[in-house]
């Protein structure tokens, strides 16, 4: 289907041809930007708009327009005709793939000694957390989206499904998170079988329609359900997870008082981080071990072709449920981690926005790549807090990212990965040898 | 009865606005074979650039309400469509023979980007515009009372819808522009080979489409009188809705699908609850998927092997 691209060598653009270009790309952004931007309304008190000009701000955004095709035009000719893909020249991207192999276990060092060096620095830590939460939300997206091939926009429904179970039973019943953490992956895990049947005869972008329409749902279930769910204004006052019955708390029965301890208020933000880190470890390990059994290798046979897969006597009905299942699994326990940590969960932490993010983080990493899905998780939401101070312009620039990172690098950033089953000797596998997302 | 008469009009509008947004996404699909998810919020867009056109010419002392209508559609069609195109050389032309997940990720981020790029220049909260086009006909009154009314703003609404769709129609089935984006739909390296520029008639359909989007935005903001920065994500995921339910790549289906969403949205909010709305055209995209996989007008996949 796909057509050749050739790309040839273009000869040094003229400086004359060189500002026609930036002049023609000025002249867009005048008219893509001129009611936008220059002109501003706002609703007045009565409720009659009103509106000013701001031609200054919309020169500058011409002028930078202008200024910034002529940079990036003299940058192409430096760099050379193919652009972006020789910036990042084959031997720098094997060795990437062979530090790869390293990075991992020097990575889990560094996390496991996060809280001993970042002690006192509450910020670094809870920022931590969510991007180990992250971390977990991807890992277990790639199962279902990696593994399996089924594009799931809708993954942060499984997410709300954990959160809301841990948060509607602690505040209900009482149950203690230790109870609550399964029966919330149980639940999710059952929400993702319920998906998985309807969309079993579905393929690529009907499964993904579906998905998204599915994580509406549960969403706009949450908000209108409100003898259950407290709808918009969410559940609150959710307990704090306890060290196996003990409390982490300064009270005589608390921890800190049992092992005759001052107390500290950084005990339960490291004991959530070390609780994150092993779910999120245990997501990596389940997923490691399951693509070698029989059922990982079904997952991947399903991912690479779905009617071969049929042809050879595997079962696509159970292959996708389980994919689905177990994806939506670790989904909801990261879910009920999210419920105990916030302690407040409101229907506005699971919007589709979410899932884009997840999705995101799996594909940007390389799917299939646990190290790379741990590596964007870290590149994407370290990144977005880069941007906290520019509140209004943080989605705008993180949508940027996405787009351009795409262009740059499609296939994610760790572009090989190790093969599941091989006769003698492990080779990397370039990721453009595998199909993915087809469904 | 009456109630119901009543209902079927309301729906049957809504539908023509989500059909006219449906249209862009079945055009790009059945030519690129990806979704567009940008496409709702290029419809937010378009209302926008409608609304300030519109606060412009006012201002300017023009009273002449055609005039007015005519000159805004014409420049927000023009700004849209130009929205477009740019959209279409950033995000998806660099990823167009990439894998399949990449220009729907490129997608997003563009859908995101534009979401709070509306947001950043004109502000989060809702702007509403005075009624522009008042009055309209009561078609039956009942003896209890019930009056089933056809305003003038709904008229306009479903005939803007029919001319558009006669245009369009006549456009991909007569013109040189429609033979190359059939040639393209069926595939693109023997039309490269026979002399049509891909390349222009991708962009071309993501221009028409746009301009569609936009005119569903001025629709949208004469109807109900306002817009904001995320109606593109709401009216975006029902009209890629309608889109699959009538069978994605389908012009006619996607307007039928448009207009079934319409209705069940409407029937719905008029006899169960209005919270559920969303819920239930979900729901029934979900059923009707279940038992026909393609879509009520939609070809059945071919499966390559």
């Amino acid at each position: 289907m796909t057509a050749p691209t050739t790309n040839p060598a273009k000869p040094a653009t003229s400086i004359p041809a060189l500002l026609k270009t930036a002049f023609v790309n000025a002249l867009i952004a005048l008219v893509l930007f001129s009611l936008m931007i220059g002109i501003r309304t706002e609703a007045g008190s009565s409720g009659q708009l009103t509106y000013w000009t701001r031609f200054g701000d919309l020169a500058s955004i011409v002028a930078a327009v202008f200024g910034g095709s002529i940079v990036i035009e003299l940058l192409r000719q430096w760099i050379g005709p193919t652009g972006a893909e020789k910036l990042v020249p084959p031997a720098v991207q094997s060795g990437i793939s062979f530090i790869g192999r390293y990075l991992a276990p020097a990575l889990l060092i560094f996390t496991l000694l996060v809280p001993v060096i970042f002690y006192n620095q509450r910020y670094i830590l809870d920022l931590a957390i969510l991007v180990l939460t992250y971390v977990m939300l991807g890992w277990g997206l790639n199962v279902v989206v990696g593994l399996a091939g089924l594009l799931d926009l809708g993954y942060v429904a499984f997410y709300a499904v954990g959160a809301y179970s841990y948060g509607l039973l602690a505040t209900n019943f009482g149950w203690s998170f230790w109870i609550c953490l399964p029966l919330a992956g149980i639940l999710a895990a059952f929400w993702g079988v319920l998906l998985g049947f309807p969309v079993l005869r579905l393929r690529g972008d009907y499964l993904a329609i579906v998905t998204l329409a599915f994580g509406e749902i549960i969403r706009l279930v949450i908000i209108n359900w409100q003898d259950l769910t407290g709808g918009p204004n969410g559940v609150s006052g959710i307990p704090r997870p306890s060290f196996f019955g003990i409390p982490l708390d300064n009270s005589d029965d608390g921890l800190a008082a049992r092992l005759g301890i001052e107390y500290s208020p950084t005990h339960r933000i490291v004991f959530l981080f070390y609780l994150i880190l092993a779910l999120a470890l245990l997501t990596n390990w389940a997923t490691i071990r399951l693509r070698r059994l029989p059922i990982g290798r079904a997952w991947e046979a399903l991912r690479e072709d779905e009617v071969a897969c049929r042809a050879l006597g595997i079962n696509t009905t159970t292959t996708k449920l389980t994919a689905f299942a177990t994806g939506a699994m670790f989904g909801g326990f990261a879910g009920a981690f999210f419920a105990t940590r916030q302690g407040f969960i409101s229907p506005e932490s699971f919007t589709f926005q979410e899932s884009a993010l997840v999705l995101a983080i799996v594909v940007l990493g390389g799917m299939g790549s646990q190290l790379g899905v741990a590596l964007s998780a870290l590149a994407m939401i370290g990144g977005f807090e880069l941007f906290r101070s520019l509140e209004g312009y943080r989605m705008l620039v993180f949508g940027m990212a996405m787009v351009l990172i795409m262009i740059w690098r499609p296939r994610g950033l760790i572009g090989h990965r190790a093969p599941t089953v091989y006769l003698t000797k492990a080779k990397a596998i370039s990721s453009d040898l595998v199909k993915e997302g087809h469904g | 009865m009456d109630y119901f008469a009543q209902q079927l009009i309301n729906g049957l509008v809504l539908g023509s606005i989500y059909g006219l947004i449906a249209i862009g996404y079945t055009m790009v699909y059945g030519i690129v074979g990806m979704i567009n998810f940008a496409h709702g919020d290029v419809f937010m867009i378009g209302g926008f650039i409608a609304l300030i056109t519109f606060l412009l010419l006012i201002s300017t002392g023009l009273t002449a309400v055609p005039v007015i209508l005519l000159i805004v559609l014409l420049v927000s069609m023009a700004i849209t469509a130009l929205y477009g195109w740019t959209i279409e050389r950033i995000a998806y032309r660099p990823l167009r023979h990439s894998f399949r997940l990449a220009p729907m990720l490129s997608a997003i981020g563009m859908s995101f980007v534009l979401t709070n790029y509306s947001q950043v220049a004109q502000g989060a909260r809702v702007k509403p515009i005075p009624p522009v086009i008042t009055g309209g006909y009561t078609l039956h009154e009942s003896a209890d009372g019930f009056v089933i009314q056809l305003s003038n703003i709904q008229i306009i609404v479903v005939i803007t819808t029919i001319v558009l769709l006669a245009i369009f129609t006549w456009l991909v089935s007569r013109t040189r522009l429609g033979r190359d984006m059939r040639a393209c739909e069926q595939d693109q390296t023997m039309a490269a080979l026979l002399g049509v520029d891909v390349d222009r008639t991708i962009s071309m359909t993501f221009v028409i489409g746009a301009a569609l989007a936009a005119v569903a935005g001025l629709m949208y903001l004469l109807y109900y009188g306002l817009v904001d920065f995320f109606m593109g994500f709401v009216a975006g995921i029902k009209a890629f809705t309608a889109a699959v339910l009538g069978g994605i790549g389908s012009l006619p289906g996607a307007m039928l699908g448009g207009l079934a969403i319409g209705l069940i949205e409407t029937l719905w909010s008029a006899y169960f609850s209005v919270e559920y709305k969303d819920v239930a055209a979900f729901s029934i995209l979900i059923v009707v998927l279940i038992f026909m996989p393609t879509g009520l007008l939609g070809r059945p996949e071919v499966e390559k092997v």
